[in-house]
């Protein structure tokens, strides 16, 4: 029996709907949500996937249908139909993606909004300051006093702000993020801690203030689709509230010399009760910031740089020796993983 | 069938004739003939893409296991920055210029270019270009990517970051050249008969990626020259210790770098228009909704460079306008696409190597068109910026669109060119290797970058290897597919079937005179007598009534 070709599209249609809202929901593609914000943006990228497959397969679906349908016989040497338009066709074609890219347009505006892609104090635009200067070729030297460092000017930071639920809230917790070649490093300004490890304590409101010290660095935390490059001489934020205990990695994704791979430390989303021992624990053994500091001025090596917070860090001897060795990636990789 | 009737009282000059006047040392010389410098063109780029294709091989190579193992990670900086430079700047870009300075004044029935020195000169620079930025090898690599953004590309390293600069500005120098060349050719230098929606569809799209290079290029100088002054003169426009702000050299080197994948893959966007619908044997299904897309895509090709800054210094607004921006492409897009599906649909397919390339092209440049729109959208931008998802999305509008688009070319228009046939056998395994090398050294980098491989690493999570090494593999595969191209090319230039003066049977200009055309393309002026694709139309009854006055459609 041969089935009419108006039911063949038809049932072709339900069937490519079908498989692109399956695929949709159920890709597996993405790791672990550990955030509302997490959540928020998988919804979206569910919705953009169910959308993507269907157009996928019908894109490749046609190609292959005229590749075996439409070829031509080995001694024809006639042409085709002189079929050269369609405008109700054409309107058709240029509608349907125009539709699809507008909504998808608005949902993503609505994603960003709730995540607080709009807070107030993140949408100006920071007036430059300057960083410190250095000898040439070297690099800025560290500014760690995370308050009181640029110069006081008063717009917040680009990146994602607070929630519109939280508009206008002091943040539950705040970190001070300083970037450097090839480390973050985390300082807690209320209680003075210093740590080369981001502990955060879960379902709080928790603010980065992100900063860069010599190049441009990005902050990502995949598990929390969360990421905002630091850069030398602005400000920039993260807020987000962390949902699911565990350890996470916390990733460079700016190219940032040439141990950018090795840039990797661990974000910790402890317990209300593990983040306040962890956070007893650090203020007894903490180390003089102004030792610090001073100790950083004059013109240093990557090894001098980080030699002082190996310990806060975690970082093994080995790490800093390997950066000195051209052949060494893999020990700073197996040792900062 | 012809497009044109060419005075009968000017015999067309014998194949044999151009032969004889054209020596092979004229490819090493400044020869002003558009053919020459298109052909010029083509091999360097081709030479260069074979370079930077090494270089991809060893980068994949060092990636095949998590440890820095295999080079150094300065070196593999240095690789990673020259293979984007090298496949960008000498290879695509310089690719389709050769295709548009070989075909734009046959198509339009112009004797050559309209500043034929300037175009030799434009070609030249290229050789220089090149050769100053291998030099680097011995010298110094440059270290901080092909996008070099300060303060990095300040502090890594002076020679290699200059040779970089000064590299880029003469082969930028050589694009608005080339560009000026083809849009006054193309606008002034068309056969009287030939009104502009009577062009073919290559024209209009180089016209689009003319415009383009011309807006976008001299941005690119621009900052390249301040990022030198940073760089030897110690100023501080990009330097924050100086006060510098370096994302206002993200803003200038973005306005031209974005608009670049379309100045890389519009001419090749023009050449799959001409190639389906010959080889399917049926009209371009909407030439004027395709002619206007080109130059739709060109413009807003010019207002969406801060989509690849919604993680950097820009504010909320700014990242809102840039995705919506950015998603309306995919309409102009789409209409080429869908254009391009219905006029296969129900044609007269002959799936020889040049059609295979060009059904590849739709299939997986689609891929990169949707995943495009994808990362258009900020919030999931976030999460995917500057990971291997991005990689992914970029090798399939690059290679799959325009690498396969110039294969489809480079076949299509081989015998025009040589006035011989390539082997289809050999052309045919050539495709099935570079296909199944491309999605299996692609597709996976689409998951790796989800799951939170960053790129530009030489070392990586350990838990990323098994997918590494099916991108690693497949991209030996892709390595092993030139071959049978290389040998297939340079066997059938000497002793290829020989082709004909219109192997394809098709309409354009270009196939109405000999192959290879001789040295000024025509004898006398052409003038029309169909469109260019008025394949399965009556054209008998047209060309009869053509004597004094021709008869055109679109």
């Amino acid at each position: 029996m041969k089935i009419p070709s108006s039911i063949a599209t038809m049932l072709a249609g339900i069937a490519l709907t079908l498989v692109s809202l399956w695929y949709g929901q159920n890709h597996g593609l993405l790791p672990v949500a550990a955030s509302n914000e997490a959540l928020l943006v998988d919804g979206l990228f569910n919705t953009m996937m169910t959308i993507s497959i269907g157009l996928f397969l019908l894109v490749e679906g046609v190609l292959i249908i005229a590749i075996l349908r439409f070829r031509r016989a080995k001694d024809d040497t006639t042409d085709g139909p002189d079929i050269d338009g369609n405008i109700p066709l054409e309107i058709v074609w240029t509608g349907i993606p125009a539709v699809i890219v507008l909504v998808i347009g608005v949902y993503s505006f609505d994603v960003y909004s709730q995540m607080g892609g709009f807070d107030p104090n993140a949408a100006g635009d920071p007036a430059v300051t300057q960083v410190a200067m250095t000898g040439e070729g070297d690099y800025a030297a560290p500014l760690m006093d995370g308050s009181n460092s640029h110069g006081g000017h008063h717009h917040m930071a680009l990146g994602i702000g607070a929630s519109p639920e939280k508009a206008g809230q002091m943040a539950d917790l705040t970190v001070d993020v300083m970037g450097l070649q090839y480390a973050w490093i985390f300082t807690y300004p209320e209680t003075g801690i210093i740590s080369g490890e981001l502990h955060v304590p879960q379902g709080k409101d928790v603010r980065l203030k992100l900063k860069a010290q010599d190049v441009i660095h990005a902050f990502w935390l995949p598990e929390f689709r969360l990421k905002q490059d630091a850069i030398p001489g602005r400000d920039s934020e993260l807020r987000f509230t962390p949902t699911r205990a565990g350890d996470y990695p916390v990733i460079c994704a700016e190219l940032c010399g040439a141990y950018h791979g090795s840039m990797v430390t661990r974000m910790y989303v402890d317990t209300p009760e593990e983040f306040e021992a962890w956070k007893q624990q650090q203020i007894a053994s903490r180390p003089d910031i102004n030792e610090v500091i001073a100790s950083l001025d004059r013109p240093r090596t990557d090894v001098d740089y980080l030699t002082p917070y190996a310990d806060d860090m975690g970082l093994e001897p080995e790490m800093l020796r390997s950066l000195h060795e051209s052949h060494a990636g893999a020990e700073v990789l197996t040792q900062s993983l | 069938m012809t497009q044109v009737d060419i005075p009968a009282s000017v015999p067309a000059q014998p194949a044999h004739h151009a032969e004889a006047e054209r020596k092979w040392t004229d490819f090493f010389t400044f020869n002003s003939d558009h053919k020459v410098i298109g052909i010029q063109y083509l091999v360097t780029s081709f030479v260069f893409y074979l370079i930077g294709g090494a270089l991809a091989t060893a980068i994949r190579t060092e990636l095949a296991t998590p440890p820095s193992d295999f080079v150094s990670p300065d070196f593999y900086n240095g690789m990673l920055t020259l293979h984007g430079t090298i496949m960008i700047f000498l290879w695509v870009v310089p690719a389709g210029a050769g295709l548009a300075n070989y075909l734009i004044p046959l198509m339009i029935g112009a004797k050559d270019m309209a500043f034929p020195k300037i175009n030799a000169l434009a070609f030249w620079m290229i050789v220089a270009g090149g050769a100053l930025l291998l030099s680097s090898f011995w010298l110094e690599t440059p270290q901080s990517g092909w996008t070099s953004y300060p303060p990095l590309s300040l502090v890594s390293g002076k020679v290699g970051e200059g040779i970089w600069i000064f590299s880029l500005l003469i082969l930028g120098t050589s694009s608005i050249l080339g560009a000026l060349n083809f849009v006054v050719t193309i606008i002034k230098m068309r056969v009287p008969s030939m009104g502009i929606y009577q062009m073919p569809l290559f024209c209009w799209s180089m016209l689009a990626a003319g415009l383009l290079i011309l807006t976008g290029t001299p941005v690119l100088a621009g900052a390249l020259i301040l990022l030198a002054f940073d760089l030897l003169a110690g100023t501080a426009f990009f330097n924050p210790t100086g006060g510098g702000d370096p994302v206002v050299y993200q803003h200038m080197f973005w306005f031209y770098s974005h608009p670049a994948v379309y100045i890389m893959i519009l001419p090749l966007f023009g050449a799959i228009s001409e190639i389906l619908p010959v080889h399917s044997r049926k009209p371009i299904f909407g030439y004027r909704a395709i002619a206007y897309s080109s130059m739709i895509i060109s413009f807003l090709g010019l207002i969406v460079w801060a989509h690849h800054m919604f993680t950097s210094g820009t504010p909320a607004w700014l990242r809102m306008f840039f995705m919506i921006a950015t998603m309306i492409i995919a309409v102009p897009t789409g209409i080429k696409v869908f254009g391009w599906l219905a006029t296969i649909w129900g044609g007269k397919i002959q799936l020889n190597s040049a059609m295979l390339f060009a059904l590849g092209f739709i299939a997986t440049f689609v891929i990169g068109g949707i995943t495009g729109v994808m990362i258009a959208s900020v919030p999931f931008d976030i999460h995917v910026h500057d990971t291997y998802f991005i990689v992914a999305h970029i090798h399939y509008v690059l290679f799959g669109g325009s690498v396969f688009g110039i294969y489809a070319a480079l076949y299509h228009w081989f015998p025009k060119m040589t006035g011989r046939m390539m082997n289809e056998t050999w052309g045919r395994i050539h495709f099935g290797l570079t296909f199944v090398g491309m999605n299996l050294t692609f597709m996976p980098m689409h998951e790796l970058g989800l799951l939170g491989m960053n790129r530009r690493v030489a070392m990586y999570d350990p838990r990323f290897a098994d997918l590494n090494v099916l991108c690693t593999i497949g991209s030996y595969i892709l390595a092993v597919s030139t071959v049978p191209f290389i040998v297939n090319a340079l066997w059938s230039w000497f002793k290829g079937k020989p082709a004909g003066d219109n192997p394809w049977n098709a309409l354009t200009l270009e196939w109405q005179t000999t192959s290879p055309p001789a040295i000024e393309n025509f004898e006398g002026i052409p003038v029309l007598t169909t469109g260019p694709y008025d394949y399965g139309k009556n054209n008998e009854d047209l060309e009869a009534s053509s004597t004094d006055t021709p008869v055109l459609s679109s």
